[in-house]
């Protein structure tokens, strides 16, 4: 199995001035293609850092990603934007759909920012919609859904442009439990088509559902 | 993202807060209308001066009191010591002019109240010879204009303008009536055709009755008409001439009717362009409007932001939109001012022939555009500025 992402020796360091704050600290890890990895630890334990550097948020203080064999350090703005927009899809704990805007536009959304020609951005889009059985909802505003729906739509927006990798914070923080299972089952049904799932949460029992957990402490993988 | 795709981003953006939007644009909408409908309204004056000189033709000169200058880097003006203009002057210039003039008079002009019954219309009195009808091309209506030989008995006979005739004589024929001017009676004799609110608003009396009658006898100008196809120039240099055996050079000013338009319009250009500078004020407070308000919206959307920029956005993108959002109002914004000042400029034309000038409209659409650009490129900036995950996290 190939390698879809990998960490090497990743650090991240925020100089406040007067002091240091170490939220990674030589961070190293390989994420197959087709996995279902979890990434575990307390709040503060770094594990939003090491997605939002996963994920090429962010950039680290010292160490490399490498993305389907392609080392992103010294990529500018725009190469990092373009390698976001094709090869990673992200879900977020609160949805972040844009308000009072349709699904259809919101699941539409990375399609603006790619090279796929707009004749095709709806065909795409619908394809993604029923997958995730929104359908009926299409010209329904975000404000207008349910929390279940909102995060289904967040997830038919990371898989438009078929990303190598899906990323997603907490999927299930907003939800309450018997909606949580059901995005939870969306994410294990992903994995099962042969999709890379990285979650990162706090939730045990969630974390269970992947392949692999590493737990993170203070900036450090203390288990995998 | 295509241009096409940004501008539909922007306007969707905009229309999700309509009555915000409507308010930003306001200050802009202001600011061209009082700029399009000014430079307007200038133009209309403009228009109604050139169409008074050229209803009293081309071939006109007045021979004004004093030393007067217009424009120039002085700014212009009147070195007035005495008025000595006198009909010792008119009699030279009918010597040495007078195979080069369709007509000569001295014009007397005063302001009376005009009396008729219970009645009454405050009127400019123009005095004048008999061929001052023929000099200022008024047009009879009913009646007659004065002749010689009432003008030599100082007869007090008067022509009434159309407004002084409308005012006083709504329905009843006035021909024979006798009206007061300052409390003496004048016998009316003649009406004229419409010739323009300044000249309706006059009546007309001989010039030596302005003085045995009602006291009035320093001249106003001499009023001098060419014959046609005659040089104006030379005429001028000619009177100039003939008036140096009486008078002094600071005693007196030519004035071609070309000139005086000329002049007179060079006032309005100038008057119209300060009045449009001052009502641009206007729309560079709508610009500060609107960055006030697009910062405002790269606060409030400042996840979104933070989204668009995870989903494959570049900070170029982001700023384009902001600053596609911030044309679209002043743009917008622009086109409302236009057309109301257009409708404005439709809605006076029984009053004054106000046109939109195309330069105006160019230049008023050209700044608001501008507009939005400046004073949308700080927000943009601002927005496009932002870390993704700071904005992602941003409450």
């Amino acid at each position: 199995m190939s390698i879809a992402l990998s960490a090497k020796n990743v650090s991240k360091i925020y100089d406040l001035g007067s002091e240091k704050i170490v939220a990674l600290n030589n961070v190293s890890l390989e994420i197959k293609s087709g996995e279902f990895l979890s990434i575990i630890g307390k709040s503060g334990s770094g594990k939003s850092t090491l997605m939002h550097i996963l994920g090429l948020l962010d950039s680290p203080t010292s160490g490399e990603i490498i993305l389907n064999d392609k080392n992103t350090k010294g990529l500018n703005e725009k190469q990092l934007a373009k390698v976001r927009n094709k090869e990673i899809g992200f879900v977020f704990q609160s949805f972040n759909l844009l308000q009072r805007t349709t699904v259809l536009d919101n699941v539409m959304l990375p399609l603006k920012y790619s090279q796929v020609r707009k004749s095709e951005w709806k065909s795409i889009a619908m394809e993604k919609i029923k997958l995730l059985d929104l359908s009926d909802r299409i010209h329904n505003k975000s404000n207008e859904l349910s929390g279940g729906q909102k995060q289904r739509v967040a997830i038919a927006r990371a898989l438009i442009n078929e990303p190598s990798i899906i990323f997603a914070d907490e999927p299930t923080g907003n939800l309450d439990s018997k909606t949580g299972d059901e995005i939870s089952k969306i994410l294990v049904n992903l994995h099962e088509q042969g999709r890379t799932v990285v979650l990162v949460t706090h939730n045990q029992d969630l974390a269970d559902l992947a392949d692999r957990k590493i737990v993170l402490k203070d900036g450090e993988i203390i288990e995998q | 993202m295509t241009v096409k795709e940004v501008f539909k981003t922007s306007l969707t953006a905009l229309t999700l807060n309509k009555i915000r939007s409507l308010l930003t644009m306001l200050g802009v909408i202001i600011g061209v209308f009082s700029v399009v409908a000014l430079v307007s309204v200038v133009k209309g004056f403009q228009n109604y001066i050139t169409d008074q000189f050229n209803s009293l033709g081309s071939n006109l000169l007045y021979v004004m009191p004093g030393k007067i200058t217009i424009g120039g880097n002085g700014g212009g003006g009147q070195h007035f010591t005495e008025n000595k203009l006198s009909y010792t002057n008119i009699d030279t210039l009918q010597t040495y002019l007078s195979d080069s003039l369709a007509g000569i008079s001295a014009q007397i002009e005063t302001s009376k109240n005009i009396e008729y019954k219970t009645k009454k219309y405050q009127s400019t009195i123009m005095g004048g010879n008999a061929s001052m009808g023929e000099i200022l091309n008024l047009q009879i209506n009913q009646g007659r204009f004065y002749t010689k030989s009432e003008r030599d008995a100082k007869a007090k006979v008067v022509i009434l303008g159309k407004t002084v005739l409308d005012e006083l004589f709504p329905t009843k024929n006035p021909i024979g009536e006798n009206v007061k001017i300052s409390g003496i009676s004048f016998l009316v004799i003649g009406t004229l055709k419409s010739k323009g609110p300044a000249m309706d608003a006059a009546v007309y009396i001989p010039d030596t009755t302005t003085k045995n009658s009602l006291g009035v006898d320093k001249f106003t100008s001499i009023m001098l008409k060419a014959k046609e196809g005659a040089d104006i120039d030379q005429i001028m240099s000619e009177v100039k001439l003939a008036l140096r055996r009486d008078l002094k050079e600071d005693d007196f000013t030519v004035f071609t009717q070309k000139e005086i338009l000329s002049s007179i319009n060079d006032i309005l250009n100038v008057l119209s362009i300060g009045l449009a500078a001052i009502a641009g004020i206007s729309l560079f407070v709508g610009g500060i409007g609107i960055m006030n308000i697009m910062l405002v919206s790269v606060t409030e959307r400042t996840r979104e932001i933070g989204l668009r920029k995870a989903l494959g956005a570049t900070s170029k993108d982001i700023a384009l939109q902001f600053i596609t959002e911030s044309v679209a109002l002043s743009v917008v914004g622009g086109l409302i001012g236009l057309i109301l000042a257009w409708a404005a400029t439709l809605g006076i034309q029984s009053l004054l022939r106000a046109e939109v000038p195309w330069w105006a409209a160019v230049l008023a659409f050209g700044f608001s555009l501008i507009v939005g650009v400046v004073f949308g490129t700080y927000p943009a900036i601002n927005a496009a500025k932002k870390d993704p995950i700071e904005a992602l996290r941003y409450e």
